[in-house]
């Protein structure tokens, strides 16, 4: 069968040429192997700078307190939460891939979901230490949680903040625990192949006992089936609660009713910018290539344009509403927004976010992974921009003009921001050394050799 | 390939998975019990002074009105502890040569205050008012305890949050008639239902919505 054209199956969704061996060979090969690339020195070293300079950060804010951020009335949001929304969308792609697109049964993403789930666990954790930060008094953040404390009080429910605590809790939950499973038959892979004594208790203890048996494979099909049904309305809720942050208060360019798909497409756009990002330069690195190939490239940069596109939509659905709705506070932020103090952070984000990205219509665009790499930077970069300047400058020119002021980001904003990246990128190539960033058992199963099987079995 | 773990792992396992459940409610539990205690709070723990004072012999014993020493109760904020001349008031009089009370009469002497160690002691992020307790009916008991059967005072309650707020919730359940506010041991004549309801209207005792608002105590 094998040496069939593949007539019958135009699009493969991995290289052809591979088998079962080699595919458990290449990818566990990068964790167990002696030789580690410079690369990942490099960047393992560049997030363990950005992250002492993010401990240098904390240090100073748990001294000082949040006032060596930028942070002056009416402006108290700036970069904290402008930070945690975009860290949190970020996640978001791990989740649809892993989630949604099983359910969807796109096979194709067999390739992709393990560094992507990675990737959403690590940027849940960079967003979550935004809120705790800007807390103020950061030793304090448990009373975010209702627990039975001795001042008979509890959160208040009718507060978007709180709900925040729990979407985003649930969130981390069920990611760490969807990718934790899916890990499972790997780190038995691992164990049986590795010769170091510690590396095998290490990933013996993790793997629970796996065996592969037909029963272990049953219950792990069902508990997946469990969890992606979990996290598919996760991927729609959480940045649907996180815009609701915005969109219960009256503030101008806030309260609308459209933030909520606006936010949750934005998400989407930049979390997929961020998987493009990552993967990229991985699989020229370890050679992934033929695991990781252009069509997955293809595809993610599809998804990309599209949710772009809503993007887009939604910009032009704000400029009209304020103007449609016939309120002169809304106008005034819009007009506020294209000409005011925080023009050129709004038209750097409509270059970034609607113009740049339009070039991914063309295939040869797509097919370049260095393009791709530009623009899913661009995105993000973008994103960053939009979530800026939704919140600075809707709060730095509100109602009343006698309050307005303009938002100064000090360097500590910027220590703190970077360092974030910076923990990622620590979080994300320790994932990358010590665990198999490719599903090994998933991509076996889109191997050819597999296909035949089922369909002898069926 | 030789077994990396003992055949009793899985047991620890199990055993550690499901036990984590009950390690973790028993360190709740544990946690808001611990919370609550004496020990944390301090309560019914009678403290020394630099004179052993003793309310039971002063106001169970004598019956002095609690006022008469504890003079601004209803005006201000801070309820006073009585000067040294309070004390001389009396102590001029009778047990002149008590070795006990020598700290006092040095102090009337030396015109130097004595060093009470306070018992009673809020948060400083507290905002709190004597007199506004004491005119709506809360009695000096109601807070204190039996302050006429402490030979050395204590902290009747846990003086946290939950506790202000239990009263301030449900403020009928606790005020008493202004003619009764020292009264130690004071029993409502009828239903502390019935009677609270009556007093919290006639007293204007706000709603709990502004008794438990933040700003209330929190200033």
């Amino acid at each position: 069968m094998a040496d069939e054209p593949n007539v019958h199956q135009p699009k493969t969704d991995i290289a052809p040429g591979y088998t079962f061996g080699t595919v458990t060979d290449q990818i566990a090969s990068v964790v167990l192997t002696r030789r580690t690339p410079f690369f990942w020195y490099a960047a393992f070293g560049a997030g363990l700078v950005l992250l002492l300079l993010f401990l240098l950060a904390v240090g100073v804010l748990f001294v000082k307190g949040t006032g060596i951020w930028g942070l002056r009335t009416p402006v108290m949001w700036g970069f904290a939460i402008t930070n945690f929304v975009w860290w949190i969308g970020i996640g978001h792609a791990g989740t649809l891939i892993s989630a949604i697109l099983l359910l969807l049964n796109q096979r194709w993403r067999n390739s992709i979901n393990r560094f992507a789930e990675a990737m959403t666990l690590f940027a849940v954790a960079c967003a979550g230490m935004f809120p705790v930060l800007h807390l103020g008094r950061p030793w304090l953040a448990y009373w975010l949680f209702p627990y039975p404390n001795t001042m008979g009080v509890q959160p208040n429910f009718r507060s978007p903040l709180v709900w925040d605590v729990f979407a985003v809790s649930t969130y981390a939950t069920v990611s760490l625990m969807f990718w934790f499973v899916g890990l499972m038959p790997d780190l038995a892979t691992l164990r049986d192949r590795t010769h170091n004594r510690l590396a095998r208790f290490a990933y013996g203890i993790l793997a629970m006992g796996w065996r592969g048996s037909a029963r272990h494979w049953s219950v792990y099909e069902t508990a997946t089936l469990l969890l992606a049904g979990l996290a598919t309305p996760l991927v729609l809720s959480v940045h649907t609660v996180v815009s609701f942050d915005f969109t219960i208060a009256i503030v101008p360019g806030w309260h609308t009713t459209f933030l909520p798909p606006y936010f949750v497409a934005g998400a989407i756009y930049s979390g997929f910018a961020m998987v493009l990002a990552l993967a990229i330069p991985l699989r020229s690195i370890y050679g992934l290539q033929g695991l990781i190939t252009d069509r997955h490239l293809d595809n993610s940069a599809k998804v990309m344009l599209a949710t772009g596109l809503i993007v887009a939509y939604a910009y032009i659905l704000e400029t009209f509403s304020a103007w449609y709705g016939g309120n002169t506070y809304e106008q005034a932020m819009v007009w506020h927004r294209m000409t005011g103090p925080y023009a050129v952070s709004y038209w750097s984000l409509m270059l970034c976010n609607i113009l740049a990205p339009q070039a991914l219509w063309f295939k040869r665009v797509r097919s370049k992974p260095v393009f791709l790499f530009i623009s899913a930077i661009v995105v993000l970069v973008g994103m960053w921009l939009e979530r800026y300047v939704i919140i600075v400058s809707s709060l730095a020119q509100d109602f009343l003009p006698s309050s307005w002021s303009i938002f100064q980001a000090t360097r500590w904003d910027w220590a703190t921001y970077i360092g974030t990246i910076g923990l990622f990128l620590f979080l994300f190539f320790l994932f990358i050394r010590l665990l198999p960033m490719i599903s090994i058992f998933e991509v076996r199963t889109l191997l050819p050799s597999a296909k035949v099987e089922e369909e002898a079995e069926s | 390939m030789s077994q990396i773990f003992h055949r009793s792992t899985n047991t620890f396992a199990r055993i550690t998975i499901f036990g984590a459940v009950f390690v973790l409610a028993f360190v709740t539990w544990a946690f808001t019990e611990l919370d609550r205690s004496t020990y944390n709070t301090r309560a019914t723990e009678a403290r020394e002074q630099p004179v052993p004072f003793s309310h039971a012999h002063h106001v169970g014993g004598i019956g002095l009105d609690c006022r008469y020493c504890h003079t601004t109760v209803e005006t201000s904020s801070f309820a006073n502890i009585p000067p040294t001349k309070t004390c001389m008031n009396c102590h001029s009089q009778i047990w002149l040569t008590s070795p006990t009370l020598e700290p006092v009469r040095a102090s009337f002497r030396e015109n130097k205050s004595l060093d009470w160690i306070r018992v009673n002691d809020l948060p400083d992020f507290v905002y709190f008012n004597h007199s506004i307790h004491i005119n709506k009916g809360v009695g000096c008991e109601t807070c204190h305890g039996r302050v006429d059967k402490m030979p050395l005072t204590w902290q009747e309650n846990s003086l946290q949050m939950e506790w202000c707020l239990n009263c301030h919730r449900h403020p009928e359940k606790f005020v008493r008639p202004r003619e009764f506010i020292t009264t130690m041991g004071y029993q409502p004549a009828g239903g502390q239902e019935e009677i609270g309801q009556r007093l919290v209207h006639e007293y204007n005792i706000q709603d709990a919505r502004l008794l438990t608002s933040c700003s209330t105590c929190h200033r």
